[in-house]
């Protein structure tokens, strides 16, 4: 309030209850279904008990789910294969998202459509795009082998079969799938860099190697970091390329670990262990983005005060 | 002055790139049953529409877009109904713990699903809310509410405030001035925040998968995600459900591209 508005006491009261009451709502879902969720996770990772079957007991066995844990080679693997799967995933997605950026940036005719066009691999179900590259890599049907042996029939290879094959695949079809919501980012991020810098450094016989390496890419940090971020969080999520493309196989070559808790959850119904699962699925998520805000987030802050 | 030999290549890699499985799924789904057996694949279908005709009568797709639209519709809905006030509030009003607030829900829709589905699925358990449609949407709004805000408060913060003054030196309340005064003027963010929530639910498939065991109530992505044949897989029927899935997608992307852009970047371009 500075001085003009004549508000007084009671109109402004009045004015904070309605922001109250207009958050009110959203507040209440927020925790009924974010928030004590994952409360009521916390507390179940500490007890032994089954989903659905009550009369197998409930019973508080405290750390005992994290003990197990630890020594679960399966989950062990499960872990490293979903922070495999982060690195790998994200550095490509956010690479090849500045070269869709460096493209959309660019001034040319039709440049809507081809902005169109690369925004359906993100706009289409994650189910849809699985059951794609499922059928294009397809032993028989797909067009990998198609492309790759045309008729030479006996070469024709089973992709989805082979360990290294399928990760790198279920790593492939995720790249295909959002590397245009880090382009996007990526170019919110150009699209603030002022052309001047680029004259002048033309002036200066900067070659366009040059300018990219020495501006556009220094000044888009922030949105690179941005990208890198929100890539990071969503890729550790990864669940419906492997339900739909691998069911976590062949073996447990592609079980991450979402799959691997959904399955303990939902398929073996063991609430506490799948519990302990979520919980340290959620805390290396939580310390992935403390340590985000702590390096990244500070020194993007640094930079900013300047 | 430079060359544009680099920018036609790039232009025709990310046009290709983009389009080209869905076009592989589309010339499939155009194909007939002989076609479809072949090996190696045929590289043009006769153009049969038998697949569509199978996928939509014999595998019931029409249930499941129904299911789909009724889902992602009332999501969209409530999400906006929930989300807009609260944008209102927290981006306009004075409410103490404003950034707290806003940084919270950012937290909240980076979540894992796993962290919070067997607690849901429980919850649900216990209202009765599985394999109903209202218990799919209230975990989908909860999860798109941190979206819907985001965008609403960047459009409302953008208003100029004068607007906001002379609306309370007029004697209006909060609630008037946000019906009658700023709700008009954020009717392109309210828009956005609609697509990109649509989109969300549309395509959503974890929590479907837990809360909607029954076919009758299972949306599009569980739908594709269980495509069974009796024998084979029916790769022709499911390229046409696929299509047919993803077309008010591609239609939304076409009609819309430029509101999803400044939605999926109104978070970021502040930072």
């Amino acid at each position: 309030m500075n001085g003009t508005a004549p508000a007084s006491a009671t109109a402004l009261r009045r004015d904070r209850l309605a922001a109250w009451v207009m958050v009110v709502p959203a507040l209440l879902l927020t925790l009924a279904f974010a928030l004590y969720p994952v409360a009521q996770s916390l507390m179940s990772s500490l007890r032994r008990r089954f989903l659905g079957v009550p009369a197998l007991g409930d019973t508080f066995v405290g750390l005992e789910n994290f003990r197990l844990l630890a020594q679960d080679p399966v989950a062990h693997d499960a872990f490293a294969r979903t922070l495999g799967f982060v690195l790998l995933s994200t550095v490509l997605e956010v690479a090849l998202g500045v070269a869709i950026a460096l493209v959309l940036h660019e001034q040319f005719r039709g440049r809507g459509w081809v902005r169109a066009a690369a925004l359906i691999p993100w706009a289409i179900p994650t189910v849809v795009a699985s059951q794609m590259w499922r059928y294009i890599f397809n032993d028989q049907y797909g067009f990998a082998n198609l492309l790759l042996y045309r008729d030479q029939v006996a070469r024709y290879e089973p992709w989805l079969a082979s360990p290294a094959w399928a990760f790198a695949i279920i790593i492939f079809a995720d790249v295909w799938k959002t590397a245009s919501f880090a382009g996007l980012l990526v170019l919110a991020g150009l699209q603030v860099i002022p052309d001047e810098l680029y004259d002048a450094a033309k002036i200066d016989g900067a070659s366009a190697w040059q300018r990219f390496w020495h501006i556009t890419l220094p000044l888009l940090k922030p949105a690179l970091l941005l990208a890198l971020l929100f890539r990071t969080m969503d890729a550790f999520r990864v669940f419906d390329l492997v339900f739909v493309m691998t069911q976590g196989g062949p073996g447990d070559a592609t079980q991450v670990l979402q799959f691997y808790g959904y399955k303990t959850l939902f398929t073996e119904g063991r609430m506490g262990y799948g519990a302990a699962i979520s919980v340290s699925v959620f805390a290396a998520i939580f310390a992935l983005s403390l340590i985000y805000i702590r390096t990244v987030g500070s020194r993007l802050l640094g930079r900013e005060d300047r | 002055m430079t060359s544009r030999l680099p920018l036609r290549l790039g232009i025709a890699g990310l046009v290709l790139g983009s389009l080209f499985p869905f076009v592989w799924f589309l010339i499939t789904s155009l194909k007939s049953q002989h076609e479809i057996e072949a090996v190696p694949p045929t590289w043009w279908p006769s153009g049969s529409l038998e697949f569509y005709r199978t996928a939509l009568f014999d595998h019931h797709l029409l249930d499941y877009v129904l299911n789909s639209v009724i889902v992602a519709g009332g999501t969209t809905l409530l999400s906006l109904v929930v989300g807009t006030p609260a944008a209102y509030a927290l981006a306009c009003l004075r409410l103490p713990g404003q950034r707290w607030l806003m940084g919270g829900l950012l937290c909240i829709s980076m979540f894992p699903q796993i962290a919070i589905a067997g607690p849901i699925w429980e919850i649900l358990n216990r209202i009765g809310g599985l394999n109903t449609h209202w218990g799919v949407m209230l975990p989908y709004v909860t999860l798109t509410l941190p979206m819907a805000i985001w965008i609403l408060a960047s459009f409302f913060a953008e208003l100029p405030t004068e607007l906001e003054e002379a609306a309370q030196v007029d004697g209006c309340s909060a609630w008037s001035a946000l019906w009658r005064i700023m709700l008009p003027l954020a009717t392109p963010g309210i828009f956005t925040a609609s697509i990109l929530v649509f989109i969300y639910a549309w395509n959503e498939f974890f929590f479907a998968l837990l809360i909607l065991t029954r076919p009758e109530q299972q949306t599009l992505p569980v739908g594709i995600a269980l495509f069974q044949g009796e024998f084979t897989m029916p790769w022709g029927e499911l390229a046409a459900a696929a299509v047919l899935a993803t077309l008010p997608l591609v239609l939304l992307v076409i009609l819309f591209q430029r509101w999803i852009v400044s939605g999926l970047s109104a978070g970021a371009v502040k930072g």
